[in-house]
């Protein structure tokens, strides 16, 4: 069983990312954080398998929990994947060097979206 | 409707409502300056918009925000000049926006491309000015390792920040694990007060296991000094503020808190109506356990047994007007919300047209029936649309009049007893009452020379086709007369009245039930049928002897204390047969000068009735309210008070020629 963590600050888009994945067949239980901050409050609290961020957010943006996550020795293993749209190129490019594993940009396509995943899940 | 997509536009609604609402914020301010955190709460909210209509598919709308959002991204990182005309193009935008999501649910036709077009036309006309990322007057003054973790508009707040002189500072401050949450959330309440927060980092770099370090990185016009007490943290100052000419402080908005503290949830009114019919029921079975008692009292006296049910019951009933009420709470709104959306209209319209108009809202926390709150908007916003286009005279005629330019117009919401009074009040050119006349009298709806009191002749302008001016606007028009606006009011249970002063100005008044889901009825009898009169509409029930009754001028009155009562019997309205006896009971209806009695044979008892729309085949059957159930699946109609006084008054006086 995997966990992931999805941190998006729209609920809807939660929603959707979390039927996607659980469409894929794999085994996985799905956290919700609708900010970055909110992430930060989840991440002890379990083992993440990967975490799936937004970027643009109000308080801890997407940049900065990929820095803190890639920063900690607890956490710098979990991989990360990016959501967010083809206008904030620059804030992605940012995100990858920040230790990001792969990106997807908004909108997606399903298939799209769980090919990203499962090859980040299973390298 | 698919639920899907029921979610989608009720989503989206609420977005664009909040939307305009921050428009509006930035509107009123954007001649002095923006509150950045107000115009990225905006971008924020098309953002959301655009992230909901691309999952659900709803690709025109996504279309569409991708390019509102792309505008409003310009203007918060300032590539865009904010200026008045630009925020009227964002309303614009918001309006057409807000139009396709209508169209959508309406399952209309619609095109965005020409709305993209202007979106893309206006940027590339203004675009240009803006500072380019990673510019060398923050490189070297800010470290390398917070720039990096800045997003594009955290790093246009750094810039400004600077531009503006204010310092920029950075205090680390590390909490435990446990209670972070609480503990940052004070912090940067106490940074807000100082300056501006740019950025929130954590970091966990040398820290035990159990806690968490957050840099947060912010702009403030205080020196290290000033801030370190308040803050009680030490602060690194990374940028020096320029003292010697301070720029003009942003005013200071009272901050959103940016974590959502909603513990609200969206339910479908229909919900809402089912619980409500459930209560009914329960109600129903209620009675039958009263009744069941009171037979078993006859039978077998007070026994233990017998007082026991009778006490089960009577608990039953407060427990189930207790939840009644509960639920009937949770369809309450404030009314202030309808209002906003009126408001937007009148700026609008100031803004398009020219003519200055002044708002005033009072009571906006007044409880409405969301139902009813929907239900009135057409015709308030017909209300207000008239006395904008017709009432509030131009700028230049308001001067000769030695009025004030700016016309006013004042929305007051208050309640009254189980009715909720809306008033709409402009200070116009009024209505000409003996224009009123000669337009009257020029239809055939009066007979020349007919004597008719003042608020007689003003009935007029709700009569159908009725019109005091000869061309249609493009505000007011769309074919819909005040005569509308009556009969949805008379369908809600509610009156429209309006007053009027030449020259002084307009009020229109509108009384509409508090709700209409339940409401306590009076049970008649009329000759083999039952009715339902909503007790809301009736002051009291008489006994009356046939042989008191006069005819003045044709009209069947009876002298009540001193005033004369203008009596109808349901029966004769219904074509039933009046009872043999010589007297009836009459219930008296209707308020002030339009009171009437209504001849009932019997009078039954009082009920709590939920109305249910008659539809289908009798939609059109003039007199009924709705159909309601009383027991034993009977069901009953209910008298619409005010249709039935409409036309008993009208045909009695006589002057009516259609």
């Amino acid at each position: 069983m995997k966990s992931i963590l999805i941190v998006e600050d729209s609920a809807t888009t939660r929603a959707m990312i979390k039927t996607v994945l659980e469409d894929m067949g794999e085994d996985v239980a799905t956290f919700e954080a609708n900010t970055g901050f909110e992430a930060l409050k989840l991440l002890p609290l379990e083992r993440f398998d990967l975490i799936i961020t937004d970027i643009n957010m109000p308080d801890v943006n997407g940049l900065e929990l990929i820095n803190f996550v890639k920063s900690n020795p607890h956490y710098r293993h979990i991989p990360i994947v990016i959501v967010t749209t083809e206008r904030s190129n620059e804030d992605r490019e940012r995100g990858m060097a920040l230790g990001a594993s792969a990106y997807v940009t908004k909108p997606f396509g399903t298939e799209e979206f769980q090919d990203v995943i499962s090859k980040t899940l299973n390298p | 409707m698919k639920s899907s997509k029921k979610d989608f536009i009720a989503e989206a609604e609420e977005l664009i409502e909040e939307a305009e609402r921050l428009l509006i914020e930035i509107q009123e301010t954007c001649r002095s300056s923006i509150n950045p955190d107000t115009l990225n709460a905006l971008f924020r909210t098309i953002h959301t918009i655009k992230g909901i209509s691309g999952l659900f598919g709803f690709k025109d709308v996504a279309d569409f925000s991708h390019a509102f959002e792309s505008l409003l991204d310009d203007l918060r990182l300032g590539r865009l000049q904010v200026s008045e005309d630009l925020v009227r193009f964002l309303f614009s935008n918001n309006d057409a926006l807000k139009k396709v999501i209508e169209d959508i649910e309406a399952d209309r036709e619609h095109d965005v491309s020409e709305h993209l077009q202007k979106i893309e036309s206006y940027r590339n006309a203004a675009t240009g000015s803006g500072a380019a990322r990673g510019a060398d007057d923050i490189q070297g003054r800010v470290d390398a390792s917070i720039l990096k973790v800045l997003s594009e508009y955290e790093e246009y707040r750094l810039k400004t920040n600077i531009k503006e002189g204010r310092g920029i500072y950075l205090c680390r401050a590390v909490f435990s694990l446990t209670d972070f949450d609480r503990l940052l959330g004070e912090l940067t309440g106490l940074i807000k007060s100082q300056g501006e927060q740019i950025s929130t980092l954590p970091t966990a770099a040398d820290l035990p296991p159990d806690s968490i370090g957050f840099n947060l990185l912010f702009g403030s016009e205080k020196s290290p000094e000033e801030l370190a007490p308040v803050l009680k943290l030490p602060v690194d100052e990374l940028v020096r503020r320029r003292t010697e000419a301070p720029a003009p402080a942003a005013p200071k908005m009272p901050e959103a808190s940016i974590k959502s503290a909603s513990t609200y949830v969206r339910v479908d009114i229909e919900k809402l109506d089912r619980i409500l019919n459930t209560i009914g029921e329960l109600n129903l079975a209620r009675s039958a356990t009263n009744r069941i008692a009171v037979e078993m009292m006859d039978t077998f006296g007070h026994t233990p047994l017998v007082v026991d049910i009778f006490k089960i019951s009577q608990t039953f009933e407060r427990k189930i007007s207790d939840l009644k009420e509960q639920v009937l709470e949770i369809r309450m709104i404030p009314i202030g919300q309808i209002f906003s959306r009126l408001g937007q209209v009148i700026r609008r319209y100031s803004r398009e047209t020219g003519k200055q108009i002044e708002l005033a809202l009072y009571g906006e926390d007044t409880q409405i029936d969301k139902f009813l709150a929907e239900e009135i908007v057409d015709p308030l916003m017909h209300i207000v649309r008239n006395a904008l286009d017709h009432g509030i005279e131009a700028p230049e005629e308001r001067k000769r009049a030695g009025k004030n330019e700016a016309g006013s117009i004042v929305l007051k919401a208050f309640q009254r007893g189980n009715h909720v009074v809306i008033e709409a009040r402009d200070d116009g050119a009024g209505i000409d009452v003996l224009e009123v006349r000669r337009k009257a009298e020029e239809k055939g709806l009066l007979v020349p020379g007919t004597e008719v009191s003042r608020r007689e002749l003003l009935d007029f302008i709700f009569m159908p086709g009725f019109s005091t001016k000869t061309e249609v606007s493009e505000i007011s028009g769309r074919g819909v007369g005040m005569d509308v606006v009556k009969e949805k009011l008379s369908t809600l249970g509610g009156v429209v009245e309006v007053e009027t002063e030449q020259g002084k100005g307009t009020v229109f008044t509108l009384t509409v039930p508090i709700t209409l889901a339940i409401l306590k009825a009076l049970i008649v009898r009329v000759g083999t049928e039952r009715f339902a009169i909503p007790l809301t509409s009736i002051s009291e029930s008489l006994l009356i002897e046939y042989r008191d009754i006069r005819t003045i001028e044709g009209k069947e009155v009876y002298n009540l204390r001193g005033e004369m009562l203008p009596i109808v019997s349901i029966g004769g309205l219904f074509g039933f047969e009046r009872s043999a006896s010589d007297r009836s009971y009459a219930v008296v209806v209707g308020y002030g000068e339009r009171r009437l009695g209504l001849f009932v044979d019997e009078l039954i008892g009082q009920h709590e009735v939920v109305i249910k729309s008659l539809g289908g085949y009798f939609k059109g059957l003039r007199g009924f309210a709705g159909a309601a159930e009383i027991g034993r699946h009977e069901v009953i109609l209910v008298i619409d008070v005010e249709t039935i006084i409409e036309e008993s008054l009208t045909r009695q006086r006589a002057m009516r020629h259609v």
